[in-house]
């Protein structure tokens, strides 16, 4: 036992040394947690990665990115590096509610979610990426048993993406298919993509899967306020949810509300750090075309860009 | 499953009479209800809202008071840092993590030759050369750091199971109250889908690699303690006595008496524990464990599915090296050394081992890779199983695309619409009449019990789709096994080899099979049931093919010698003597179907899967564990009406 914390002292000891000045900082680690998609993955190691370049120890922890929002809260990991407004919003406002996570701005990257094609169904069907030249060509993208209606391949239903809804308020004749999970999207398209199939799926942007396989988004009657609770407002009279998703959603940055005065430094830095969609494009082609794995990518990135993360350093 | 009613053999010039008057009198009344459906009240259509028990709710409350009033969180807490200061010294050891004892990471190279010689030393080269090989694998293809990350937390979760199985056994044999409030615990915990388990974890532990290491330890410490029992109840009386009669205390007899005697038992449990540590690898990773299993799902995510077979093999490599080395530790005897033996001769193997060491901490002095081989030097197989994949997504699709569309428009939706419209009152008296027709009042009793929890849980419908994909799967399961079995069993030499490819399937993280039905079939009930037929055939072929050569050779010389044919000698011997046994492995085949069909939410699924992925998403315990109890009773439904059957016919064919 005494070996035991003598060695922990010890290490205790170098972890302060190498804190250097930051000696009123705590020495335990900050805990990023990491989710199954390479971008997030990627950007928590850069910014673990930073962390340690400025003497702090860094854990990373792998977590559900819904889940994660209560794991903030409690302070049993330390941030967040993407709050999506689309998937995550409501889960990180619940959590804002309830107290014990602070919002620590946006990235300068927006996030988009919506319905979209790899690039050959253009030629499929003419017309795309408007919705109405999408629903004209509804029986090519038929399944038999949704035939003659087209197949949308939504995300999990627990996304709440209300495509069944958007689908009656615009009249499509398409008939929503829910995956089960990420990979099940991704496995379809690619399959899809090998026979040159039709397919129409949900995606979103930033994602590596624009770096694999390009295509483009269906346009939508463009989002307004009030499309999702108001009826009377949009191009059907009736009904809510005639609109597509909005096209510059939110990208936050989320911490445990004790991190400011556990770690300052690191929570001062964590404000300013920030990314756009071309460096997590950048992020994410390193894994996923490159196939470096995360730690990698992000020592690669770090490599390349210390002039665009130094600074936030000091 | 065929529910045909049980009628006796027509009595000379009369009409046959029902042999379980009340059985068929169920049946009957199931039949009426279904084809009455249109005329019945709602309330018998569809379990009505007043009789749905917020079950979610007390749990959630029990939890809270449990959790947050009665202060078990400090207990919860000091038993999550003792399993994160033991992780922390085996990541330590093992993976090169910072905390622990601060030690440098053990080179790849001394862990290859200490698995060859304790193999080697166990049992013999072949055994030496799996142990080494495996670690080798891991090294040469880039997988040393996860694969030692999953070990470091198989180290402590193994022995933590172990240790709590026994002290829970033990308590168990001595006090009969205990055992029977353990029993029926163990068999809702051994049929709750895992994923149920993550749940309560994450909220009394929060997320990381030791709440991973914790589900790890529920799942697995079940079988050690029912083989603790069961061990220890097995010692003979004379043993005891003798040392009784030696002047032995209590706790010698315990020691040096029961434990031993009970040892190849407990050996067995122990296997049996590092068998399950295996198989949450993957899913221990939803709630951060790291290592293999979390690699596994993010190659999946990345749709890197070469890599990610990569990851399977290595998961059953370390699978299939722990079985074979606790079994050889299991029949291991003692040696006994004659008498003036120098101890380098008795220790000889323990001394070339030390050599070695030394030998290889003089080496990767020498070169960085006896230490760690670079993960982008590393060798990789993936260029050969994406052609596979692209072949099936491409080559194969006409004739699985023409497969889906007849299954889904001809069979399987209207099957699913049959069992979603059937009244909840039919299917109780269905299965109560099964229940009354296999085991009497009791079973008919018991199955209607798990019935009614599902009716009163209020997710009925989502129960009935998770049964229709079941039973689909569980038949084509069966179609498709039984005769592979049965072919396979021909001769021992296939039958081993069958045996093997079945040990493989089993350990093979099931996650793998979802990414390739999706290609196949696209996400579909089709596809979902044939990840679930991958999985849920293999108890089936093995239980068929064990079932087959365990009949006695005695009875099948007779047939041969009576001039049977073997077609005559399969139909009338093998296959009634086999079919207890099958049974058995008809039994496990709903259990591992149930557990695969929740896995399959991640195909998309609208069963009781999808709402568990969704509680787990939303730290929601109680319909988590409600959710979680609706699978488990059915499948203990199953398997009580399994056991029932086969022990009924056991004894009918004197088999014991």
């Amino acid at each position: 036992m005494t070996m035991l914390k003598r060695t922990v002292l010890g290490l205790t000891a170098a972890a302060l040394a190498g804190a250097g000045a930051l000696a009123v900082e705590s020495d335990d680690p900050i805990i990023i947690p990491t989710h199954n998609w390479s971008s997030q993955i990627v950007m928590s190691h850069v910014v673990g990665g930073i962390f340690e370049e400025m003497g702090y120890t860094v854990d990373y922890v792998s977590t559900d990115s819904q889940a994660v929002y209560e794991a903030v809260r409690l302070g049993d990991v330390t941030l967040e590096m993407e709050v999506w407004e689309g998937a995550f919003g409501v889960a990180f406002e619940e959590a804002l509610a309830k107290g014990g996570i602070v919002d620590v701005g946006d990235h300068p990257a927006v996030t988009r979610e919506e319905w979209w094609y790899p690039a050959y169904v253009a030629e499929i069907c003419p017309g795309l990426p408007d919705w109405q030249a999408l629903n004209a060509c509804a029986e090519k993208f038929a399944a038999p048993e949704t035939a003659p209606k087209g197949r949308f391949l939504g995300g999990p239903v627990d996304w709440l993406k209300h495509d069944a809804e958007r689908i009656e308020a615009l009249g499509m004749d398409f008939v929503v298919v829910n995956a089960g999970s990420a990979a099940a999207l991704w496995a379809e398209l690619s399959a899809a993509e090998k026979r040159q199939q039709p397919i129409v799926l949900f995606n979103w942007t930033p994602n590596f899967i624009e770096a694999l396989y390009p295509g483009a988004f269906v346009e939508f009657p463009a989002y307004f306020e009030g499309c999702k609770d108001d009826p009377s407002k949009g191009p059907n009279p009736d009904m809510t949810y005639d609109c597509g998703n909005p096209a510059d959603g939110y990208l936050k940055k989320a911490a445990w509300d004790g991190m400011e005065a556990k770690w300052p430094g690191a929570f001062a830095a964590l404000k300013k750090i920030e990314f756009t969609n071309a460096q997590i494009a950048e992020m994410a082609k390193l894994v996923d075309v490159d196939e470096l794995e995360p730690d990698e990518a992000a020592e690669a990135w770090m490599e390349e860009n210390e002039a665009v993360w130094r600074p936030w350093t000091e | 499953m065929t529910a045909a009613p049980d009628t006796a053999p027509a009595r000379p010039g009369g009409l046959p009479l029902p042999a379980r008057p009340i059985a068929f009198a169920l049946f009957c009344l199931a039949l009426t209800l279904i084809v009455t459906a249109a005329a019945l009240p709602a309330a018998a259509m569809r379990p009505p809202d007043w009789m749905v028990l917020p079950m979610a709710d007390w749990i959630n409350v029990t939890f809270a008071f449990v959790h947050e009033d009665l202060g078990l969180t400090v207990l919860t807490r000091a038993f999550a840092d003792l399993v994160a200061g033991l992780l922390d010294i085996t990541d330590n050891l093992l993976a090169g993590g910072r905390g622990g004892l601060g030690l440098p990471q053990i080179p790849w190279a001394a862990m290859a030759i200490s698995g060859f010689m304790l193999g080697y030393g166990l049992k013999d080269w072949k055994l030496g050369a799996l142990a080494g090989g495996t670690f080798t694998w891991l090294a040469v293809f880039g997988q040393w750091q996860w694969g030692m990350e999953t070990l470091a937390l198989i180290a402590v979760a193994a022995p933590l199971s172990v240790v709590l199985g026994f002290l829970l056994g033990w308590a168990a044999w001595r006090r009969p109250w205990v055992e029977a409030m353990l029993m029926p615990l163990l068999n809702i915990a051994q049929s709750l889908p895992h994923f149920a388990y993550l749940i309560p974890v994450v909220v009394f532990f929060g997320v990381g690699d030791h709440a991973g290491a914790i589900a790890t330890v529920i799942f697995a410490t079940p079988p050690m303690i029912r083989l603790t029992v069961l061990g220890l109840r097995r010692v003979a009386p004379e043993v005891v006595e003798s040392g009784k009669m030696s002047g032995a205390t209590r706790w010698q007899l315990m020691r040096y008496v029961r434990v031993p005697t009970a040892r190849a038992e407990m050996l067995v449990g122990v296997n049996q524990v590092i068998m399950q540590c295996l198989a949450m690898v993957v899913i221990a990773s939803f709630i951060g464990a790291p290592g293999l299993g979390y690699k596994l799902l993010q190659y999946l995510q990345g749709l890197k599915i070469g890599k990610a077979v990569e990851i399977g093999i290595s998961v059953v490599l370390i699978a299939v090296m722990l079985d074979r080395l606790s079994r050889a530790w299991a029949e291991l005897q003692p040696v006994h050394h004659e008498r003036g033996t120098p101890w380098w001769k008795r220790n000889r193997l323990l001394l070339v081992w030390l050599g070695l060491m030394a030998a290889v901490a003089a080496a990767s002095g020498l070169h960085d890779w006896v230490a760690e081989i670079p993960r982008r030097k590393a060798a990789s197989t993936a260029f050969l199983w994406d052609p596979i994949v692209d072949w099936l997504a491409v080559e194969a699709y006409p004739y699985t695309n023409a497969l889906r569309g007849w299954l889904l428009i001809h069979i399987l939706i209207p099957l699913r619409d049959a069992y979603l419209a059937a009244p909840w009152t039919a299917v109780l008296a269905l299965v109560a009449g099964i229940g009354w027709n296999v085991g009497g009042a009791r079973s008919a009793a018991v199955c209607a019990g798990f019935v009614l929890f599902v009716a009163v849980s209020g997710w009925w419908d989502r129960a009935m789709i998770t049964a229709y994909m079941v039973s689909v799967a569980v038949a084509l399961a069966v179609a498709i096994g039984l005769p592979l079995g049965i072919w396979m069993a021909r001769s021992e030499r296939s039958a081993r080899r069958m045996l093997l490819i079945c040990d493989t399937f089993q350990t093979f993280p099931s996650f793998i099979y979802l990414i390739p039905v999706i290609m196949l079939f696209g996400v579909n009930d089709v596809a979902a049931i044939g990840a679930v037929v991958i999985y849920g055939a293999v108890p089936v072929i093995r239980y068929t093919i064990e079932g087959l050569l365990g009949v006695p050779p005695a009875l099948k010389e007779a047939v041969d010698m009576s001039g049977g044919t073997r077609r005559q000698r399969l139909w009338s011997l093998e296959l009634p003597m086999a079919l207890p046994h099958m049974m058995v492995g008809l039994n496990q085949t709903v259990m591992f179907s149930l557990f695969m069909v929740i896995i399959a939410a991640f195909i998309g699924t609208q069963d009781l899967g999808q709402e568990m992925m969704r509680a787990l998403s939303s730290n929601d315990v109680g319909k988590g564990l409600v959710l979680g109890l609706c699978v488990a009773f059915i499948g203990l439904m199953v398997d009580h009406l399994a056991n029932t059957w086969a022990a009924k016919r056991r004894r009918a064919l004197g088999l014991g």
